[in-house]
């Protein structure tokens, strides 16, 4: 009945103006994203001569076709793909197993661990000491730096501590003491078949992060054959910028078209594969949001 | 002196019970320590005369122990850093925090739900494009000569000015960008908040005649107002900490004026000119400056409006 009668109420005067308003906003998110793929196959000049507005001028797939003569970025890709799995797979063991210890009242120590994950939010040793200890250990240049040294994050542990103590009551763990089940059994074979929720929420928060990132692989890998995707694009998108505005003449200005046309196309090729997951497990993310406001 | 017993013999007797727990906290905490840990003793090279071969322990302390902040204080960069940290941390601050409330203030007023699905799934997708990319776009879109903005002001037969080569610009090129790409997202919180509002309260205010703008300025801001304060504290925590990532995609020679950040000097001065004791310095120095920050706000917080971190 509530549902009927609001459905049927008449638009007032501010709901217009909630419509008007929410349509612009769309409009200033949406076009320049529009803009890039559009210009990605129009032809470079007539974007350059802003005649590429609403529809693509000139159809072309050059920006593409000259893509597939840098390779170095569909090594970056592979390499991308690998550091996002394997970062994602250590982020969740670490995460999980320290929140589900960190979320037990019969844990002894566990205020003073808690503290010691929590001070690392608001402290850090800061980049050349943490460079200094990277190197020292051996991941300098090492493909495993990507994955392991900073997997561990206080704000998930906290997430999931929070979401571990909610959900999962505590006569849970006094039943299967009572049948003879160990922590470990307890955790993987009751626990985590409970916890796809926050699972699902880390895993994707993790892979995200680990797909859009580029600092570390800046700071701690040399070798290019292990550079990850973004720090290939900032090659192309940002450093080489500078390098072909220089040139003059009529030579230059064309080469520089068709790396503006390729700079538009490798937006697009970058950004398709978040863009086309993200929609499909956009409730997760809110979920996460909402699991991790919950004072915990 | 039995009881002592009892209960060190319960706790011994828990302690073996609980071994598992300990085996699956040991590899994050491994990694905490070496990793978190240990950097934060390596700070001490902040006081020393840093020394590669040496190592952290047997490189000499520095005379006097605050050399390098002293040369951090009486360097040219000392003003400008932060300077341009605070101007670009407070700017977007006072920009990138209430867009977000107001933001979710008016989907919240939306009542056609499937619109508003719409709505909220493309003012979150911004946010899963990389800062790589979104720098990227920047560049194109607002590059002098051929780029979108360029040629609108040529076609309002304007000569379009070198934005991206402006110190002036800079800063609004670079909150604005970050309220394109994150204030859909950082309603979500908010949005959190003004789901569990009990539908009753509208019915109340309804009947006693309150309008639209009645009902938000008395239900729904009171209402998000616990979120906001805590956010902002933490905000508050990280004016001088302003992300590495972004700002150093944006600079280049021309803009460098407004855009060199603490972030960027200390990776500048540490990474690429191997000043490591003088870098660590300048480090230290801003996440000292950050931490009584965050105290303080949230002290005051507290005291004001009960509302604290911790």
């Amino acid at each position: 009945m509530i549902e009927k009668s609001k459905r049927f109420r008449k638009l007032t005067k501010f709901d217009l103006l909630v419509y008007v308003l929410t349509l612009l906003i769309l409009i200033v998110i949406l076009y320049p994203i529009y803009f890039v793929v559009i210009a990605s196959f129009s032809d470079p000049t007539a974007v350059a001569s802003g005649k590429v507005w609403l529809l693509p001028q000139g159809f072309t797939f050059d920006g593409y076709m000259e893509l597939f003569r840098h390779s170095n970025i569909w090594i970056g890709y592979r390499n991308t793909i690998l550091y996002t799995a394997g970062g994602t797979l250590v982020g969740l063991f670490i995460n999980l197993t320290a929140a589900f210890v960190l979320s037990r009242k019969d844990f002894m120590g566990r205020k003073f661990i808690m503290t010691l994950f929590v001070i690392t939010m608001f402290f850090n040793g800061g980049l050349i000491p943490t460079f200094v200890t990277v190197k020292q250990v051996g991941l300098y240049d090492n493909p495993l730096v990507m994955i392991i040294p900073f997997s561990v994050s206080a704000f998930n542990v906290i997430v999931a501590r929070t979401f571990f103590k909610s959900s999962i009551p505590e006569e849970l763990w006094e039943q299967a003491k009572i049948d003879g089940c160990g922590n470990i059994r307890y955790f993987v074979q009751i626990v985590l078949p409970l916890s796809k929720a926050i699972i699902s929420v880390l895993a994707l928060w993790i892979a995200v992060g680990m797909w859009n990132s580029y600092f570390n692989a800046l700071i701690y890998l040399k070798d290019s054959n292990y550079h990850p995707l973004q720090l290939i694009l900032r090659n192309i998108l940002i450093t080489n910028n500078m390098q072909t505005a220089l040139g003059t003449g009529e030579a230059a200005q064309i080469a520089l078209r068709l790396s503006n046309l390729m700079r538009y196309s490798v937006i697009v090729i970058s950004t398709i594969p978040i863009m086309c997951i993200y929609p499909l497990v956009q409730k997760h993310f809110n979920k996460g949001i909402m699991i991790g406001s919950v004072k915990g | 002196m039995n009881h002592v017993k009892s209960n060190l013999k319960t706790k011994i007797k828990r302690l073996s019970e609980n071994r598992g727990l300990y085996f699956l906290i040991l590899p994050s905490l491994i990694l905490l320590i070496v990793f978190y840990y240990r950097p934060m003793y390596g700070v001490i090279i902040a006081f020393k005369d840093y020394k590669l071969s040496a190592g952290i322990l047997d490189s000499p302390w520095s005379d006097p122990w605050y050399k390098y902040f002293l040369k951090f204080f009486s360097s040219y960069q000392f003003q400008t850093t932060i300077k341009n940290t605070l101007v670009i941390t407070i700017y977007s601050l006072l920009v990138s925090f209430p867009i977000p409330i107001l933001l979710a203030l008016i989907i919240n007023q939306m009542r056609a739900t499937r619109y508003k699905k719409i709505f909220q799934t493309i003012t979150y997708m911004p946010h899963f494009i990389s800062v790589v990319v979104v720098v990227g776009m920047i560049n194109l879109i607002f590059s002098s000569g051929t780029g979108l903005v360029s040629q609108l002001f040529q076609m309002m037969g304007m000569d379009a000015p070198n934005i991206l080569g402006s110190a002036k610009a800079f800063k609004h090129l670079y909150v604005w960008s970050e309220v394109w790409q994150h204030a859909g997202w950082d309603t979500i919180i908010y949005l959190a908040a003004l789901s569990s509002i009990d539908p009753s309260l509208y019915e109340a205010a309804s009947i006693d005649g309150a309008s639209s703008m009645q009902k938000i300025r008395f239900i729904d801001i009171p209402m998000i107002i616990p979120t906001a304060i805590t956010l902002l504290i933490l905000r508050c925590g990280g004016l001088m900490s302003l992300g590495f990532e972004k700002v150093y995609l944006m600079q280049n020679n021309l803009n460098l004026l407004s855009s060199e950040v603490i972030s960027t000097y200390v990776y500048k001065i540490g990474l690429l000119g191997s000043q490591f004791s003088y870098s660590s310095a300048v480090n230290l120095f801003s996440t000292l400056i950050n931490l009584v920050l965050l105290l303080m706000v949230n002290k005051i917080s507290k005291r004001m409006s009960d509302t604290s971190i911790w």
